[in-house]
C-alpha cells in the first residue's frame, strides 16, 4: 500500500511538471502575443524557436564539438596527439574486424528489414485481416535491447546434443536431422547475421508500418490509369508502386542505417563483441567506458559521424528537391 | 534505442478521400499472401511466445528444458510472476516501485520533447525567417551524434554549471556548501536529457506534417489578424493531433525502454530507478533466475504494447495525414 | 573479475537483527574528524539502549550517506541488515545503489560532478585511476587505524595510491578453490588431491571412467572471460611465485614473457584440453558460452567432476538444485587448489574484494567509512553467512559455512602466498579490456597463444 502511494504521488508529481511547464509556456505565449507590429514575427520565432535549439545546443552540439575535439587528444584527454587515434582505429590489428562487420550492418540490416517490410505491405495490401498480422509484426519495436536479449538467447542458446535443449534454432536444426547443430553464436562469420536477423527482426515492423501507409496513399486513379494500359503484378509494381514511394523508401532505409550505425546494445548484450562480432558503435561505448580512453572513444564517435554524414547529405538533397518541388 | 531514429515520412495531405476501391482490393486479395503473411506473423511472434511460456513455467523446468516442451508437459505458474511483483525469497523488493518510476520518467518526457518540437516545426515551416532552412537541416544532421558522447558533458553541465572562460553559460545550481545538486533526487535532468535527445527526430517529423497542413488556412488566418500563438494553439496543435500521436508512441517507447540515460542521470536507487534497470539487475545478479527474468521482461514490455496498441490508430493516421479512414 | 563479486544468487539467510547482538563492546576508535562534526557526539549517559557500541561515531540526525557498488540483491538486504543498528544509533541514513553498469557509471558520476559519498570499488586499478582523475579523499585516520590493526598489510598497500592510504577493503573472496561433488569421487575413487600432480592423476582418472572431469564457463555479459583471467593468475603465482606475479600486474615482466607464455601453455593443457573439457556442456568452445554462474551445474548431475571457482561460488549451488548441501560429505563442496611448487610459492591464494572509496570529507561519512572498516561491522556481516573478510578482528567461529571458514582461514594465513586478483590490479585497459577479450578469443576462436598475449600487451596504456 506505501509502495502505491508513492508510486501515485511520484506519478502525481509528473503530471504537476507536465502542468507547471504548460502554464509557463501558456504566459509566455500570451505576452509575447501582446507584441504587435513589425516585432512579431520576430518574437514569434524565437520564441517557438528558442527552447529547441538551446536545448540541441546544450546537449548535443556541444558534445559533439568536444567529442571531436577529444578525438584528438590522448587516454586522458589532456594531450594532444593529432591523428594517432585514427591511426590505431585504422591500422590497428584486430580492429578490421569492427570496421568490416559495421560496414555489413549497415548494407545488409537496412536492406533485408526494408525489403521484407515492403514485401509484408505488399502482401497486406491484399489481405483483409491485416491489423492482427500488422500489430504481431510491430510487437518487437516495444520491447527493450534487455527483454530483446534474453528473447533471442531463448533461441541461440546452445546446448551439448546429448543434452536436452534450451535454445530453439538448435532444437529445430535437430529436428530437421542436424545432430550436432554449432554453437551458433560461435558459428563465424555467420553469427554476425545471427545478430542482423534480431535487429531485423525489431525494424521490418517499423518498414512495414511506414510503407504500407504509404502504398495506401498511391492515389486511385494512378492505380486505375495503370490497369487501363495493361499493367499488372511485376509491372505495376515496378513501373507504378515503386516509383510513387520512392521518398518513404528512402527515409525509411536511411533512418534503419543511422539506428544500424548507432547500435550497440545488440552486440553488447548477446556477444559483448567478442566472436568476432563487434561493430564500431560498441567498440566506442567499450574504449569510453570501460578502457576509460577518452581519445580512441572520441575518435570512433568521430567515425560514426563521418559515417552518418553522406547518409545525411544525401537525404538532404532529396529533401531539398522535395521542398523545391513544393 | 531501438525508436530513437524513426522518422516519419512526409506524406501529401491532400490525398483524395478513398485509395484503391474496395472491389478492386477483393478481386486482389489472394489465399497465397495472406498464407505468407500468417507464415511470417508465426516466425515473428515465435519468440516473444517463447518469453511469455518460459515466464510461466516452474523454475526448474524453465532452466533445464526447451520452453516448447511445455506443449507436452504443461505445468504452469504465476509464482514467478507474483515473485516479481511483490519480491520473495530471491529477490526482496518488488518491480512494483521500479514500474512507477518508468511512468514517471516516461510521460513528461514524452510530452516535454512534443511540445517543444511542435513548437520548432511550426516556426521552421510557417514563420518565415532568413536560415530557416539551414537550421532545419542542421536539426536534421544532428541525429549524427551518438548519445553515448553526450553524456557526460551533460551531467558536468547539471552538476557544476559550464562556463565560457569567465562567461557563465550555464549556472552552477549546487545548493551553497553541499556536493549536491539542486537537481538531485528529481527526474529534472533525466527529462531534460531525454527531451534533448529526441528533438532532431521529433522535429523533423513534425515539420513534415505541419508544413504541409494547407497554406490557405494559415494564410487565411494570419489575415484574420490571428497571432502565431493562436494559430499554433488554434490550429495546428489540433490538425496535427494524428502525427503527435504517432510521434509519442516513438519517444514513449525509447523512453521506457532506455536504461543508460536513466542510470546516468537519476542513478539506480529504488526510488528513482527505472523498470529497466531492474531487469539488468536480476539479470546482472541471477544468471540462472531465466524463470524470473522472462517473468520480469514480459511486465516491462505490457505498458509498452497497451500504449502501441491504444495508439496505433492514431499512428497510421499521422502517418497518413488523415486521408484513410481510421 | 569484478563481476564475481557480484553475481551472488543465494537464499537469504534471516536474522539481520540478530547479528547486531554479535558486535563487541568497542565502538571503533575515535576519529579526529569526527570532533569537527557539526553535530556533537551525544553524552555516553543519554546513550539509547543498545547504542553503546556506536556512541563514538557521534550522532547526525537526518545526514544521509550514499553507497555505490556492483554489489546487486540478495546480498544487498544483509549489507543493510549488517549496518541497521549504525543507522539508528547515529541518525545517518546509509543509501545503497547497486548496478551492474557500476564500472562504467562511476568514472562519469565522478567526472560529471555526481559522485556518491562511498563506492565499493573492486578494483584496486580503477581506485588508481580514479585517483590520478582527482575524486576520492584520503581516508581519515580512524579508518587508518582500523586498518593497520585488523588487516595484513598487502591489503592496506591495495588501497593507497602513491602514498596515500584512501581506502579500507571490505569483503573478500578466496579465489583458489575447486569444486566437487564429494559422492561422485567417491564413486570414482579419488581422494581430494593435494599436490598439482595428484589433481591431474585424478583428472585422467576420471576422463577414463567416461567423465570430463572439468568443467567451466567464462561468458559474464559485459565482462565475459574474467574466470579464464583468474585461472591464469593461479598458474601464474604457483608456478613462478610472488615476485613474478607481482613484476607481471605492474608489467616489468610482460604477457609475452616466458613465464607468462609457459603458464599459459599450462592452462592450454588443462582447461583447452579436449579430453578433460568441457564436461555436461560440449567442446572446449563452449568455455567461451557458457555463463560463469551455469558452469556447476552439470557436477550435480555427474556430468562433470571438477570446477574452478571462487569461495562466492557456495551461493550459487541452491540454484541448480534446491536444497543441495555444501559440505565435506555434502552434495557439493570445494577443495584448495595445490600448489605446484612449495618452493616457489608456499600455499599460494589468489583472492579478491572490494575498497570502502570515499569521495566526500563530511563527518557522517568519515563516520560511516570508519564504521565499515571495524571488526564489528566485518564480525555483523559474516555472520549473516557466505561473506567473508579478511578482517582479522573476526573471530573464526562466526562463520557459519565451512566454506566461509576455509577461505578466512587461508586469506589471513600468516604463512600464505597470498596475491589480490591480478587483472583488477591492471590497468582497466588490460584488466578490464584487453586481457577479458583475448582470453575469450582464445577459448572461443582458438586464436595462438603468442597472438593472444602481443594483443594484451598492446593493449597496456603507454602512460
Amino acid at each position: 500500500m506505501e509502495e502505491l502511494a508513492n508510486g501515485l504521488s511520484k506519478i502525481g508529481n509528473a503530471f504537476a511538471a507536465v502542468a507547471i511547464v504548460l502554464a509557463i509556456l501558456l504566459i509566455v505565449f500570451f505576452l509575447a502575443s501582446r507584441a504587435k507590429g513589425r516585432a512579431q514575427g520576430p518574437i514569434a520565432g524565437v520564441v517557438f524557436l528558442g527552447p529547441a535549439v538551446l536545448l540541441l545546443i546544450y546537449g548535443l552540439v556541444v558534445p559533439a564539438v568536444r567529442t571531436t575535439a577529444g578525438s584528438f587528444q590522448d587516454a586522458s584527454g589532456k594531450n594532444f596527439v593529432g591523428l594517432a587515434n585514427f591511426g590505431w582505429i585504422f591500422t590497428a590489428p584486430g580492429n578490421s574486424t569492427f570496421l568490416i562487420n559495421t560496414v555489413l550492418w549497415i548494407i545488409i540490416a537496412p536492406v533485408l528489414s526494408t525489403a521484407l517490410g515492403l514485401t509484408l505491405a505488399l502482401l497486406l495490401d491484399r489481405m483483409k485481416r491485416e491489423s492482427i498480422s500488422k500489430s504481431l509484426i510491430f510487437m518487437p519495436m516495444a520491447i527493450s535491447f534487455v527483454g530483446a536479449g534474453i528473447i533471442w538467447g531463448l533461441v541461440y542458446e546452445y546446448r551439448d546434443p546429448a543434452q536436452p535443449q534450451v535454445g530453439l534454432l538448435s532444437q529445430v536444426a535437430m529436428w530437421l536431422g542436424f545432430d550436432n547443430p554449432p554453437n551458433w553464436l560461435l558459428w563465424q562469420p555467420f553469427n554476425n547475421f545471427l545478430l542482423m536477423i534480431i535487429m531485423i527482426w525489431i525494424q521490418v515492423g517499423f518498414a512495414m508500418v511506414v510503407l504500407s501507409a504509404a502504398i495506401k496513399a498511391i492515389p486511385s486513379d494512378v492505380i486505375e490509369a495503370s490497369e487501363l494500359d495493361g499493367a499488372t503484378g511485376w509491372k505495376q509494381f515496378s513501373k507504378v508502386t515503386i516509383p510513387m514511394i520512392r521518398g518513404t523508401l528512402i527515409v525509411v532505409l536511411t533512418t534503419i542505417m543511422i539506428a544500424v550505425l548507432k547500435i550497440f546494445d545488440i552486440v553488447r548484450t548477446m556477444t559483448n563483441g567478442n566472436f568476432g562480432t563487434q561493430v564500431v558503435a560498441n567498440e566506442m561505448y567499450a574504449q569510453s567506458f570501460v578502457a576509460f580512453d577518452v581519445g580512441r572513444g572520441s575518435a570512433l564517435a568521430v567515425v560514426l559521424f563521418l559515417g552518418v554524414t553522406p547518409i545525411i547529405i544525401y537525404n538532404v538533397i532529396q529533401l531539398r528537391k522535395e521542398r523545391s518541388v513544393r | 534505442m531501438s525508436v530513437e531514429a524513426h522518422e516519419f515520412v512526409s506524406l501529401p495531405s491532400n490525398l483524395p478521400e478513398e485509395t484503391i476501391p474496395e472491389a478492386a482490393r477483393r478481386r486482389l486479395s489472394s489465399p497465397w499472401a495472406s498464407f505468407v503473411v500468417i507464415v511470417i506473423t508465426v516466425l515473428w511472434t515465435i519468440p516473444t511466445l517463447g518469453l511469455l511460456i518460459t515466464s510461466i513455467r516452474p523454475k526448474e523446468e524453465a532452466q533445464n528444458t526447451g520452453w516448447w516442451t511445455f506443449f507436452t508437459d504443461p505445468t504452469a505458474t504465476l509464482s514467478n510472476y507474483s515473485e516479481v511483483l511483490t519480491g520473495g525469497s530471491v529477490i526482496p523488493g518488488g518491480i512494483t516501485p521500479y514500474f512507477f518510476n518508468s511512468i514517471a520518467i516516461a510521460i513528461p518526457a514524452t510530452v516535454f520533447a512534443l511540445v517543444i518540437a511542435c513548437m520548432a516545426a511550426y516556426a521552421l515551416a510557417w514563420i518565415p525567417f532568413k536560415g530557416s532552412t539551414v537550421i532545419f537541416f542542421a536539426i536534421f544532421a544532428l541525429q549524427v551524434v551518438p548519445l553515448q558522447m553526450a553524456l557526460l558533458p551533460l551531467l558536468q553541465m547539471f552538476n557544476k554549471g559550464w562556463s565560457l572562460g569567465p562567461i557563465p553559460i550555464f549556472p552552477d545550481l549546487n545548493k551553497a556548501g553541499s556536493a549536491q545538486s539542486l537537481f538531485a533526487g528529481t527526474y529534472i535532468p533525466l527529462w531534460i536529457a531525454h527531451t534533448m535527445f529526441a528533438l532532431p527526430i521529433a522535429i523533423f517529423l513534425l515539420h513534415n506534417f505541419i508544413g504541409q497542413l494547407p497554406r490557405e488556412l494559415m494564410e487565411a488566418a494570419r489575415v484574420d489578424g490571428a497571432s502565431h500563438f493562436l494559430i499554433f494553439r488554434k490550429l495546428i496543435l489540433p490538425l496535427s493531433v494524428p502525427a503527435i500521436a504517432s510521434f509519442a508512441i516513438f519517444e514513449f517507447l525509447w523512453v521506457w525502454n532506455d536504461l543508460l540515460v536513466a542510470l546516468t542521470f537519476a542513478g539506480g536507487t529504488p526510488d528513482v530507478a527505472p523498470v529497466t534497470a531492474y531487469l539488468a539487475n536480476i539479470k546482472g545478479t541471477y544468471g540462472a533466475q531465466l524463470h524470473l527474468i522472462t517473468a520480469g521482461a514480459f511486465i516491462a514490455i505490457v505498458i509498452p504494447l497497451i500504449v502501441f496498441f491504444a495508439l496505433q490508430r492514431f499512428f497510421v493516421r499521422g502517418l497518413l495525414a488523415g486521408s484513410v479512414k481510421g | 573479475m569484478s563481476a564475481s563479486m557480484r553475481r551472488r544468487g543465494a537464499a537469504l539467510l534471516v536474522g539481520g537483527v540478530a547479528a547486531s547482538m554479535l558486535l563487541a563492546a568497542c565502538g571503533g576508535s575515535s576519529s579526529s574528524s569526527e570532533s569537527t562534526a557539526a553535530a556533537s557526539a551525544a553524552p555516553a549517559a543519554s546513550v539509547a539502549a543498545g547504542c553503546e557500541a556506536y556512541a563514538a561515531y557521534g550522532t547526525f540526525d537526518g545526514a544521509k550517506v550514499s553507497v555505490f557498488t556492483s554489489i546487486l540483491p540478495p546480498e544487498q538486504q544483509k549489507f543493510e541488515d549488517a549496518w541497521k543498528q549504525f543507522e539508528t544509533c547515529t541518525g545517518i541514513d546509509i543509501v545503497y545503489e547497486g548496478s551492474d553498469q557500476f564500472e562504467a557509471q562511476l568514472p562519469t558520476r565522478i567526472a560529471g560532478g555526481n559522485a556518491p559519498d562511498i563506492a565499493f570499488i573492486p578494483q584496486p586499478g580503477l581506485l588508481a585511476k580514479l585517483v590520478q582523475a582527482g575524486g576520492p579523499v584520503a581516508a581519515p585516520q580512524s579508518v587508518v587505524d582500523n586498518v593497520d590493526k585488523y588487516w595484513n598489510p598487502a591489503w592496506k598497500n591495495y588501497g593507497t595510491v602513491d602514498g596515500t592510504f584512501y581506502a579500507a577493503p571490505l569483503g573478500s573472496n578466496m579465489k583458489s578453490f575447486v569444486w566437487y561433488s564429494p559422492k561422485k569421487f567417491a564413486e570414482w575413487g579419488i581422494t581430494v588431491p593435494t599436490t598439482w600432480d595428484e589433481l591431474f592423476a585424478a583428472s585422467d582418472k576420471i576422463a577414463k571412467a567416461g567423465v570430463k572431469p572439468w568443467c567451466g564457463g567464462i561468458e559474464s555479459g559485459g565482462a565475459t572471460g574474467w574466470p579464464a583471467t583468474d585461472w591464469l593468475e593461479q598458474i601464474v603465482l604457483r608456478q613462478s611465485g610472488g615476485d613474478v606475479y607481482d613484476k607481471w600486474v605492474s608489467h616489468e615482466i610482460t604477457f609475452q614473457s616466458p613465464e607468462i607464455t609457459k603458464a599459459m601453455d599450462t592452462l592450454a593443457a588443462w582447461m583447452k584440453n579436449p579430453a578433460y573439457v568441457n564436461g555436461g556442456f560440449g567442446d572446449v568452445k563452449t568455455i567461451a558460452t557458457t555463463a560463469f554462474q551455469d558452469a556447476g551445474g552439470p557436477i550435480l548431475k555427474g556430468d562433470c567432476a571438477m570446477l574452478q571457482q571462487a569461495s562466492f561460488y557456495a551461493n550459487f549451488w541452491e540454484n541448480f538444485k534446491p536444497g543441495t548441501t555444501i559440505a565435506e560429505d555434502g552434495d557439493v563442496y570445494a577443495f584448495y587448489l595445490p600448489a605446484i611448487d612449495d618452493a616457489v610459492a608456499p600455499n599460494p591464494v589468489v583472492g579478491g574484494g572490494e575498497f570502502v572509496t570515499a569521495f566526500a570529507d563530511r563527518p557522517e561519512v568519515a563516520a560511516a567509512q570508519t564504521f565499515l572498516s571495524s571488526a564489528e561491522f566485518a564480525t555483523a556481516k559474516a555472520a549473516l553467512g557466505t561473506w567473508v573478510s579478511a578482517n582479522s578482528g573476526v573471530p573464526l567461529d562466526t562463520y557459519a559455512n565451512p566454506i566461509d571458514k576455509l577461505s578466512a582461514q587461508y586469506l589471513t594465513d600468516p604463512n600464505g602466498t597470498f596475491r589480490f586478483d591480478a587483472s583488477d590490479l591492471m590497468p582497466a585497459a588490460v584488466g578490464a579490456g584487453a586481457e577479458w577479450k583475448e582470453m575469450t578469443a582464445w577459448f572461443a576462436e582458438d586464436k595462438p597463444t603468442k597472438d593472444v598475449l602481443a594483443a594484451i600487451d598492446a593493449a597496456w596504456p603507454a602512460s
